[in-house]
């Protein structure tokens, strides 16, 4: 489903390499791992994916199925079926959670040729998909993220994949900032979502995570680059060891 | 020539073109004006109060034609209920107009009211006149010797709906002159709602005293005509415990300066003054607030929000002046722009005065272009950049316009300005 292909990136505005030749499939279905050190490039791949502003890509592609994701505005992206669940949330004032919601919603439908959805079937909708996030009234009519705590944030987060039912998910350390239970909650929104054809990449520091999202593959990221690919034990060797064993290892 | 003799040219020349009324209740206080005006002279853009505008369109003797804009759009506030009362190019339609009355408030018509009405004697021209100290506003002067109607609004109880003034543009060359006069009796309710662009070039004065324990609040919205001129002022008188709130939607307009002069002279009294403008191209729009507080525990707040495109400018002259023994003040300045160009540009001047010891007082002023980090947040859940950039430019004028207290009248304004937005991305 997302097939990167050799993807080597720069800062636009400074002669600094990040991403060095990173090739990646994840396929329809499956959820992928990446983990890393600090530095190693894991959120900028995410940003690239996503089209965020200030890189340059150098060479290599991306593609999510038939579409070339490096090509198009970040919108058109959503629209193909990309969706990013942002380390750092941005709270948006004076824009409300519900309104921000719909109109994302229907702009991809509007997008895709597809009918939009109408108020009454869009709130049925997102009520009951608020409330396994346990997310309350207030929330939703609350502007974006505004004065939500870090748990809040990133269920929210989750609560606009559900409503957006995206192709491909990628989870930019979801984890971060996130007490046990809050882990837990956010865990099993992305586990309902699991399934149906749709494929996960999750960016992650810590394997705990991955104690909740089962991962069928994992990625060892350092210097921009995949250095080591395996299944769910990766994750556990690099709780227990760290990153040096690896890095020396392919050194 | 001399700025001095400069000056004197520009106001006689616009004296020598107008008429002064005579024959009733306000003569005084028309003649004590006019030679106010000829003491002082027009304002000239060697002014310091006038450094960032240019008066030069606002004092001449003939206007700059401006043409009538075609508003397409329902006219405002046309859910809400309301006394309409409506002016064409300054002059009274009674056709268009509700019958003037209105359950615990008494209107009548500065044109019209020859009879002695004393308590309007009491302040017209009387708040103008204080208002004129430290800073002279020539604009306001004129406006109280020339003004050729406006309503006397005398509230008595709660008034039981909105009243609206209605300013329709119809003629490219007018030139109006209202004056309005409000006064709150102790413990009552008034809304007033402004809304139309009024003439060609508006000179405008709402003198308002608010009587102890009142309540005023004015919304207006002044038009959509690209080329018409405004020079408005308000000037109100705060009693004890009494509310103020004004807010103002300007979009469009080559040249306004809208003064707003207030005067807590009651403790316990809150003042709000606000206002959102979005500007495209050839547009000026000035908000120049001055903000007294002479009694103790008075609130007051300034809340000014630009959004500026295609070379317009905006500009904010606040100020704050807190007099001696006028404790426990509490003042809250804010004025940003949102330039979504190189091309635009904010000026903006706060000031503080303060004369007592124990006050707290702030204010801010921010320029800035459209947060990069929002815009790729919304598009990246594939809402389109223009779409996303009209969300973001209604967030940042939402707090302006989160300053009106009514609900129902809030939403109008945030649903005009939402879909001002959206027709100018479409």
């Amino acid at each position: 489903m997302l097939k990167i292909n050799n993807l080597n990136v720069k800062l636009e505005d400074e002669d600094k390499q990040i991403l060095k030749g990173v090739n990646l499939e994840v396929e329809a279905g499956k959820v992928h791992a990446i983990m890393g050190p600090n530095g190693s490039g894991k959120s900028t791949l995410s940003y690239v994916l996503s089209g965020k502003g200030g890189y340059e890509v150098t060479e290599g592609e991306a593609h999510l199925g038939d579409v070339d994701l490096l090509d198009i505005e970040p919108e058109e992206r959503a629209a193909a079926g990309l969706f990013l669940a942002f380390q750092y949330p941005v709270e948006i004032p004076g824009v409300g959670n519900m309104t921000f919601l719909r109109t994302a919603v229907n702009a991809q439908r509007k997008a895709r040729g597809e009918e939009e959805m109408s108020a009454a079937e869009f709130l049925k909708v997102v009520r009951a998909k608020a409330k396994t996030l346990k997310i309350d009234a207030d929330m939703l009519k609350r502007p974006v993220n505004v004065g939500f705590s870090g748990g809040e944030k990133k269920r929210n987060e989750i609560l606009q994949m559900a409503m957006l039912e995206p192709k491909m998910c990628i989870l930019d350390e979801t984890d971060s900032g996130l007490d046990v239970d809050a882990m837990k909650l956010v865990a099993e929104g992305v586990n309902a979502l699991r399934g149906e054809g749709r494929g996960f990449l999750v960016i992650t520091h810590y394997q705990r995570l991955l104690d909740h999202i089962k991962p069928d593959y994992v990625h060892i990221m350092a210097d921009g680059r995949i250095i080591k690919t395996g299944g769910p034990e990766l994750a556990l060797e690099v709780e227990t060891n760290g990153y040096a064993d690896i890095l020396a290892e392919v050194a | 020539m001399s700025a001095v003799a400069e000056t004197s040219n520009v106001t006689d020349e616009r004296l020598a073109g107008l008429t002064l009324p005579t024959g009733g209740w306000s003569d005084a206080a028309r003649k004590d004006a006019l030679s106010r005006v000829q003491a002082s002279g027009l304002p000239s853009r060697r002014d310091e109060y006038w450094k960032y505008t240019r008066p030069d369109t606002l004092t001449q003797a003939v206007p700059i034609p401006a043409a009538v804009f075609h508003n397409d759009e329902g006219p405002l506030f046309d859910t809400v209920e309301r006394l309409k009362i409506v002016f064409v190019d300054g002059v009274f339609d009674a056709e268009a107009s509700d019958d003037l009355s209105l359950e615990g408030v008494n209107i009548e018509r500065l044109a019209t009211a020859d009879v002695d009405i004393h308590w309007a004697r009491d302040v017209y021209g009387v708040l103008e006149a204080n208002g004129q100290k430290p800073v002279l506003r020539p604009l306001a002067a004129l406006n109280t010797a020339f003004a050729t109607d406006g309503v006397l609004i005398h509230v008595t109880g709660d008034a039981s709906k909105p009243i609206n003034l209605i300013y329709l543009h119809k003629s490219e060359t007018s030139d109006a002159i209202l004056h309005h006069v409000v006064k709150l009796d102790a413990g009552t309710n008034l809304t007033i709602l402004e809304t139309g662009p009024a003439a060609a070039r508006f000179n405008k004065v709402m003198e308002v005293d608010v009587g102890d324990g009142a309540q005023f609040h004015h919304i207006r919205a002044q038009g959509r005509d690209h080329e018409r001129r405004a020079a408005t002022h308000v000037f109100a008188r705060l009693g004890a415990e009494s509310i103020f709130k004004s807010f103002t939607l300007t979009a469009n307009g080559v040249m306004t300066r809208n003064e707003c002069i207030i005067e807590l002279t009651g403790d316990d009294a809150k003042a709000t003054v606000g206002g959102a403008c979005v500007g495209n191209g050839d547009f000026h729009h000035d908000d120049t607030v001055f903000i007294t507080h002479d009694a103790v525990n008075c609130e007051s707040r300034q809340v000014f929000k630009k959004v500026l495109r295609n070379g317009a400018t905006g500009v904010f002259q606040g100020k704050i002046l807190v007099k001696a023994g006028a404790q426990k003040t509490d003042g809250y300045q804010i004025s940003q722009s949102l330039l979504l160009d190189g091309d635009s540009q904010f000026l903006a001047k706060p000031e503080l005065e303060i004369y007592a010891d124990d006050v707290i007082c702030s204010h801010g002023s921010t320029t800035g272009a459209i947060d990069e980090t929002a815009l790729f947040y919304l598009q990246s859940r594939g809402v389109p950049k223009a779409v996303a950039t009209n969300l973001l430019t209604l967030s940042f004028l939402t707090e302006a316009v989160e300053e009106i207290e009514d609900e129902t009248l809030r939403a109008e304004i945030n649903d005009r300005m939402a879909a001002w937005l959206e027709r100018r991305s479409s």
